[in-house]
């Protein structure tokens, strides 16, 4: 009988380490992988096909859909695309909260991707800390927007409303007792930007935790160091953006190298690796996390002294406000020709990219100077790392696979489109 | 636009002449169009050369231009027909065409340079071929792999060189490319569950296309160029 020498074996779509629905057909010799081949689109929406049959703003909740993890950082790219073509200016406060809510939906992605990647990889606890330090953030997509991941929050011209006064409470229940209602209350007697400043004093402390659980953990490392080695040339090669190229050592971050909003003003720094294998990768997402809560310390000092309008004046692209439509007629045919048709954009093309927890998430938008673009092109970062799983795994044990989807940060919403 | 973009494209324009057309943009953006038969070489001296040093490939897409600047629901009988005047049927499939328009299809290139902090946009129209073809540039930058397999799938677009251009987000066994402007919306065929088979089957969609907003191409006085100068003035 002929003696087999590799096999061909299938992981996924439904498979918990798979992140969605990543579907991988590996060519295997004994544990170890000849060449890896992602099967993906099982998630294919055609979001930029839907985008083009929609005036622009009815698109701002599709970008949420697409990395449903880190939801405003899609929306982003997406307004400000718009923004360039119409060359709207956004108000400045509406800039600061855009940053702050940036880096909240950094943290949020990052938690996401941590509990993920220990569970893979056998950290379980690292799963139930990482979701109890979410839920917090979650409560402040809530408390801005009403819902508690798919926001559409920002608008072309700013954001949608300004930060509440008040943050919502618990309410009682049967349930829960007088006692417990109030130690679960006390954090939320204040605003939003109290509550926001709550969790930025304690959440170092958590990342101290979490790192006490892995840093120096010796499975932790056994399980990441020098597995999905990529240099730093092949990461530019391959398209590789964010923590990804920062973790095999190239210094590019686009909110340093091409400020956007007012990250120009703000002081932070940039974590980069050394060795490009998945426990630097995981380093610097854990600095990161760290970083980007100083950035949103910095923007609640700012947003507190400094009131004023957080969407642009210019109402054929932003809606009036109710007062102004109750006893002004154009302000209620600008209200009513903005719902029903939308805006025409001017002819021409824009390309704008954001700083995503992910990597450089843009959005390339051509208009033909109608009310709907002509063509949205959604450059999603987790598509090129995927793209480079192959070689990324190449020599690896079947086991690292896991660990390679995990570095990664796949989500499959923004692969997919 | 910036001075240092300006610098760009003095230098882009010095070394490529005419190879290299640029396109005027509003917003500060650095776009080119070349012809297919000079890509690869064009691509290579923007990665290779020291004056350019466009490292990365952020992100090659594909367009169709089949319905550029056109509007929908050009009748004038509207009120006439109420709601379902925005309901359209029988999809053009013009894919049987031996030649294309010129101008229909293109492939777009987002470059980016890390060690001079630039970016630029290379547009190439894929000529009359059907299908259409240009040369792929994976030997160039490899990152571009899937994102011509996405053109490809999506648009149709074929890669000469490419190693491994299969589809990549459609079903297995997709009939059509469906981000063509051509293609229907709800696309051509739907899935359910066949109890008599007992297996999932596809059959043709039971939907019709409802336009609820009509594409409006205007001319709005704020675009208007002449005016927009002396606003800013």
């Amino acid at each position: 009988m002929a003696e087999i020498q590799s096999y061909t074996m299938n992981f996924g779509p439904q498979h918990p380490a798979a992140h969605g629905v990543l579907r991988l057909v590996l060519e295997i010799e004994g544990e170890t992988i000849h060449k890896a081949d992602p099967h993906v689109g099982l998630l294919h929406r055609a979001t930029e096909k839907l985008a083009e049959s929609k005036p622009y703003n009815q698109s701002i909740g599709y970008m949420d859909r697409l990395d449903y993890v880190s939801m405003m950082c899609n929306e982003h790219a997406y307004v400000m695309a718009i923004e360039k073509l119409l060359s709207v200016q956004v108000p400045e406060r509406a800039q600061y909260i855009r940053v702050m809510f940036d880096e909240i939906t950094r943290i949020l992605n990052h938690l996401m991707w941590l509990g993920a990647h220990g569970l893979d990889i056998g950290a379980m606890t690292m799963f139930l800390y990482c979701f109890r330090e979410r839920e917090d953030l979650m409560d402040c997509y809530e408390a801005v927007s009403g819902t508690r991941m798919h926001a559409t929050y920002y608008r072309p011209g700013g954001v949608y409303r300004d930060l509440p006064n008040l943050m919502p409470k618990y309410q009682e229940s049967k349930f829960r007792s007088k006692k417990e209602l109030d130690r679960m209350n006390a954090i939320r007697e204040g605003s939003l930007l109290d509550f926001i400043e709550a969790f930025c004093e304690r959440f170092p402390g958590c990342v101290d935790e979490y790192e006490t659980l892995l840093t120096d953990n010796r499975i932790w490392k056994q399980r990441t160091v020098n597995i999905g080695v990529v240099s730093p040339d092949r990461a530019m090669q391959l398209g590789f953006s964010g923590p990804m190229l920062r973790g095999s050592g190239v210094e590019w971050d686009l909110r340093k190298k091409q400020p956007y909003e007012v990250y120009d003003r703000m002081d932070f720094d940039i974590p980069v690796g050394v060795n490009g294998d998945c426990y630097d990768r995981y380093l610097v997402r854990v600095e990161e996390m760290r970083q980007s809560n100083r950035i949103i310390k910095q923007c609640i000092e700012w947003l507190r002294d400094n009131p004023g309008p957080v969407i642009a004046d210019d109402h054929k692209v932003t809606p009036p406000t109710r007062v102004e439509m109750k006893d002004d007629m154009e302000s209620l045919i600008h209200h009513f020709k903005l719902f029903t048709e939308g805006y025409c954009v001017p002819e021409g093309e824009a390309y704008a990219a954001v700083e995503h927890p992910k990597g450089e998430f843009g959005i390339y938008i051509i208009s033909d100077g109608a009310n709907k673009p002509y063509r949205v092109k959604i450059r999603a970062p987790g598509f090129a790392h995927l793209s480079a799983m192959s070689e990324m795994v190449e020599g690896h044990m079947l086991a690292d696979v896991v660990a390679v989807i995990g570095t990664q940060d796949i989500v499959f919403g923004e692969v997919d489109r | 636009m910036s001075e240092r973009y300006e610098t760009l494209a003095t230098r882009i324009h010095e070394r490529f002449g005419e190879q290299m057309s640029r396109v005027p943009s509003n917003c500060g953006e650095l776009t080119y169009e070349l012809d297919k038969d000079d890509l690869i070489e064009v691509a290579t001296a923007l990665r290779n050369e020291a004056a350019f040093g466009f490292e990365m490939l952020m992100d090659v897409c594909g367009v169709d231009y089949l319905n550029y600047g056109s509007d929908e629901w050009t009748t004038n009988d509207a009120t006439d027909t109420g709601f379902s005047r925005g309901v359209q049927r029988a999809p053009v499939i013009l894919d049987e065409a031996d030649e294309f328009d010129g101008k229909r299809f293109a492939v777009i290139y987002h470059l980016l340079s890390l060690q001079h902090n630039f970016r630029m946009r290379m547009r190439v129209f894929t000529g009359t071929s059907n299908p259409p073809l240009v040369k792929s540039v994976v030997d160039i930058w490899n990152g571009a792999n899937w994102f011509e397999r996405e053109a490809f799938d999506l648009y149709g677009i074929l890669f000469d060189g490419h190693p491994d251009l299969r589809r990549i987000l459609t079903d297995y066994g997709f009939i059509g490319h469906p981000f063509r402007k051509d293609f229907p919306l709800m696309g051509n065929v739907e899935v359910i569950y066949d109890a008599d088979e007992g297996r999932v089957v596809y059959k043709p969609v039971s939907i019709e296309q409802r336009t609820l907003v009509p594409r409006v191409i205007r001319d709005d006085n704020r675009y208007a160029a002449d005016l927009k100068d002396a606003n800013d003035g």
